[in-house]
């Protein structure tokens, strides 16, 4: 380094970045396709001057220094082109040549994600491994009594309900009477999560969808998408595989317009409406979709102008009170569609998430309850949000179920649970600890964009950069360059690939506890875990 | 495995014969206790005692002071009691525990003006006030308390029990609607409150097998304010429950039950002429499906007999009689023990989808398919 050159604060050494490149100078053919890959610019070929001193073998003649010069690459140091590990140059790289590594020492560049005094943004969910829900073991399986059902062989009914249950004495008189029934739908009791059009790309989102209907029409497994705030393609919306979605309103109402035209012309219901308040990942936020991917196509579904952020308010602006967002959210979505769909809020996991349930119970019309807890993902959200916010999903879903128990409403009001599940790819074992917990379904996203399509994105801050519509992948990108790389078909494929292994590891869960008839919801007898405290908190047996 | 055995007769009849049957099946229990239920009584108690509530449990000295002064209190006076205090050494395994009652009680002025329903919730009341009377000293222990119904638990072999206590002497026991099962609680520790036959308001059902959604089922009968759904030692007490608020609060024919425990497949359901009521039936009762490999034999308060079995058929179970006595049985030697010069060809094994019924007249075994149409409910 020459001496003249200036060191500030914010000068780092390759050496203070969480990721590195490992570069090896002798594989390299310098086909250039790691530095034309990199979504964040982390390297860029370098021009290298060596200095060789040669030292004849005798002593008439004096050494000689020999300069060459050769081309390789380089790692940038500066903060804001940092290396995000997401391995597209190695997966390029036809020698593996190059790839990421992480220096698990470095805290440096922590210090420095707020050039211009803007707090770093990402996509993902927060940044730690550990995962309470990988902690639970599963363990009533009678050896006495009780043979152990096979998974492979007997008949299982996983299916979930989806709607406003009503209790055996109401439906009964509901029948006799031939009132009005709450709209219930039967379905998989795993459901894709909102990932919003806008915020996938639209070959992720059509791969999803084809994956769902290949699901439910070749297959027979009732799986539901819920389309996230942003609207719907008007196609989809005036298709017959509308059933399969779950609309998602949110508070900015993006793509509302759409939905509201396309009603006439709608062919069949949509699964179901999901009003979003709130999002584990980002609680009391509202969604943000940064202006980096605001194309043509989606300020056209969405009904803004190009190129410009846009956030959803926290909080639905019509209504100032959970008490009314409840009532009239609730009612006008079901009126729209002639109280033939069932309605319910999505809301993030919080320490108020009782209050809103108790709202719910005594709203006819309210057709369940989903609750995204911390670990939730999104595609934008502050740094600190997404680390250091919300609450657990697995305490909150278990008070949530606990409180419906007390007042016999227990599955009467669906609790749809989300926000970590599978994190550590278990994904069968932690939605069946939180079925076991009291959830009627859960719900997953990020799992569905690592499995289905390959995203990078880990809990250690590995790619994390779907907000700014670089996704290296193709999924969260509007750019045509980049989402052209993810085939739709072969996402679908994938889609389908996790559902059936999902199907099965869930029989091999049940089956042994003995159960195959009826989704074990709230059977949390047969759950144990090794740490007292949570334990006690959720009301399952402490084992070591 | 328990093993079950079940007499549905229309003359009262010993229960000895009932233990006597569940001695042939000995093989597959390992006679660890006894339940009985008797119903459709003989003797005094059809003769002087019609109506009259019956309190059957254990009672030590202390405790049998101690349910008199609490009769007393409610105003209800002691008709005729069987009272047996045995004095010989029990059998092995057996605790000594005191007087073994049975007391038909005259019920205070006023109450006949009270609902048949009202009644019904005052007994229940009272018996799970006196029950947990009992739990604090381990005085008192109450099986059941309603006209017509006498219940005995015990720990022991079944046979060894039924001579030591004598049950087949006094004619007073004979009963028309027997239930007998054969071994003490296993999933859980001994406890007579565990032991099977449950009743309730006239519902009683026993159970061989293991209910694996135990826990979402109790905490759902028990949100439903139903007094008398409590309890629990056992993890089959629930069908009782399931079958008293399948009859009683829905008011469902006992057909339906099958249809709640275990409802069929959608796509069984689809050409079925009550689907519109099966379905409404499955969705609302989703939450009393039972899963685990059960054989539920019960009677009703109408002196009717059933048995169903879970959905896989996983535990054994077989009806047969002739005129006038019909037995509901795990084994087939149980029966023919009891009714041995029956037609054999007329036995019936009920399969995942059957419901068997013996009506009080004990005339004929009614086989009944949930694929078949259910007599108008509602």
């Amino acid at each position: 380094m020459l001496t003249e050159r200036p060191i500030t604060p914010s000068t780092l050494g390759v050496k203070d970045l969480n990721w590195q490149i490992e570069w090896d100078k002798d594989l390299c053919t310098q086909c250039g396709r790691c530095t034309s890959v990199c979504p964040v610019n982390a390297i860029e070929l370098g021009v290298h001057r060596k200095r060789e001193i040669k030292t004849p073998a005798s002593l008439m003649k004096k050494a000689e220094n020999e300069y060459s010069i050769f081309y390789g690459i380089r790692q940038k140091t500066d903060p804001a082109y940092a290396c995000i590990g997401c391995s597209m140059c190695n997966m390029v790289c036809p020698n593996n040549a190059i790839g990421p590594k992480r220096e698990e020492g470095s805290t440096t560049q922590k210090f420095h994600n707020d050039r211009g005094g803007n707090p770093r943004t990402r996509g993902g969910r927060r940044n730690s491994g550990e995962s309470l829900l990988d902690q639970i073991k599963f363990m009533r399986i009678s050896m006495l009594t009780d043979p152990a059902l096979d998974a492979g062989r007997h008949e299982f009914r996983l299916n979930t309900l989806l709607g406003r249950v009503q209790s055996p004495e109401e439906s009964l008189k509901t029948y006799q009477e031939h009132g009005w029934k709450p709209p219930v739908r039967e379905i998989y009791p795993l459901v894709i999560g909102g990932m919003s059009f806008g915020a996938m790309s639209p070959n992720m989102w059509e791969g999803l969808q084809m994956g769902v209907a290949y699901l439910n029409e070749e297959l027979n497994m009732p799986v539901r998408i819920s389309t996230g705030e942003g609207g719907c393609p008007p196609r989809l919306l005036r298709s017959r595989f509308l059933k399969y979605v779950i609309l998602q309103i949110a508070s900015g109402y993006f793509g509302w317009d759409e939905i509201i035209h396309a009603i006439p012309e709608m062919k069949v219901d949509p699964c179901a409406i999901e009003i979003k308040y709130g999002q584990g990942a980002k609680p009391g936020d509202g969604g943000l979709l940064m202006w980096y991917k605001v194309n043509k196509l989606i300020a056209a579904i969405r009904g803004v102008p190009e190129g410009v952020s846009l956030p959803s308010p926290p909080t639905h602006q019509t209504q100032y009170s959970i008490e009314e967002s409840v009532a009239k959210m609730i009612q006008s979505m079901s009126m729209a569609w002639g109280f033939r769909v069932p309605v319910y809020p999505k809301i993030s996991a919080s320490s108020t998430s009782l209050a809103v349930l108790n709202n719910l119970t005594r709203n006819p019309y309210a057709a369940g309850l989903a609750i995204d807890g911390e670990d939730g993902g999104t595609g934008a959200a502050y740094n600190v949000s997404m680390n250091h916010m919300g609450h657990p999903i697995a305490s909150n879903l278990r008070d949530c179920y606990n409180a419906l128990v007390v007042t016999g409403k227990q599955n009467e009001l669906p609790l749809i649970a989300g926000g970590g599940i599978g994190k550590s790819g278990n994904l069968a074992a932690n939605a069946a600890a939180l079925i076991m917990l009291g959830a009627s379904a859960v719900q997953v996203g990020k799992y569905v964009m690592q499995a289905g399509a390959g995203c990078l994105g880990s809990e250690k801050d590995r790619c994390n950069v779907c907000n700014i519509g670089v996704c290296p992948k193709g999924i969260t990108s509007q750019d045509p360059r980049l989402y052209r790389r993810l085939d739709p078909e072969k996402v679908a494929e994938r889609v389908v690939d996790f559902y059936l292994s999902f199907d099965t590891e869930i029989k091999k869960i049940i089956a042994p506890l003995g159960r195959s008839t009826s989704l074990p919801i709230g059977m949390a007898d047969a759950l144990g875990i090794s740490d007292r405290d949570a334990a006690d908190r959720l009301g399952i047996k402490y084992v070591v | 495995m328990c093993r079950l055995f079940a007499l549905t007769s229309r003359d009262p009849i010993s229960p000895m014969l009932a233990i006597n049957a569940l001695n042939t099946m000995k093989e597959g229990h390992d006679g660890s206790g006894v339940g009985l239920c008797l119903r459709g009584l003989g003797g005094r108690f059809e003769e002087e005692l019609q109506g009259c509530p019956i309190l059957s449990g254990i009672f030590t000295e202390a405790g049998l002071r101690r349910l008199e002064q609490y009769t007393m209190d409610h105003g209800f006076k002691s008709q005729y009691s069987i009272l047996y205090t045995p004095e010989t050494e029990p059998p092995e395994g057996t605790p000594v525990r005191g007087t073994y009652a049975a007391i038909a009680y005259k019920v205070p002025r006023g109450w006949k003006e009270l609902t048949p329903a009202q009644q019904g919730q005052k007994l229940v009341e009272m018996r799970l006030e006196l029950r947990k009377m009992g739990e604090e000293d381990g005085d008192i222990m109450v099986f059941s308390f309603w006209p017509d119904t006498i219940i005995v638990k015990e720990v022991g072999d079944p046979l060894e029990i039924g001579e030591w206590l004598q049950l087949g002497a006094n004619r007073n026991l004979y009963a028309r609607h027997i239930l007998a099962q054969g071994r003490q609680n296993t999933n859980y520790a001994i406890n007579l409150y565990a032991c099977h036959p449950f009743f309730i308001e006239g519902v009683a059902s026993m159970t061989n097998g293991e209910n694996t959604a135990f826990i979402p089922i109790k905490e759902y009968l028990q949100s439903r304010n139903v007094t008398g759904y409590s309890g629990y030692q056992s993890d089959s007490e629930v069908f009782t429950h399931i079958a008293h608020y399948t009859t009683k609060r829905l008011g469902l024919d006992i057909r339906a039950y099958k249809h709640v425990i275990t409802p069929l497949m959608d796509h069984e359901m689809a050409d079925h002429p009550d689907r519109e009521f099966l379905a409404t039936l499955k969705r609302s009762c989703r939450k009393m499906i039972i899963d685990g490999p059960n054989c539920v034999i019960g009677t009703l308060d109408d002196g009717s007999m059933f048995m169903v079995q879970d959905r896989k058929k996983l535990r054994p179970g077989i009806v047969g009689g002739k005129d006038g006595i019909y037995a509901f049985s795990s084994e087939v030697c149980g029966i023919d023990a009891v009714i041995p010069d029956r037609d054999k060809s007329k036995d019936f094994q009920p399969m995942h989808l059957d419901t068997v019924i013996v009506g009080p007249d004990c005339k004929e075994i009614e086989t009944c398919s949930q694929k078949d149409q259910l007599p108008r409910q509602l």
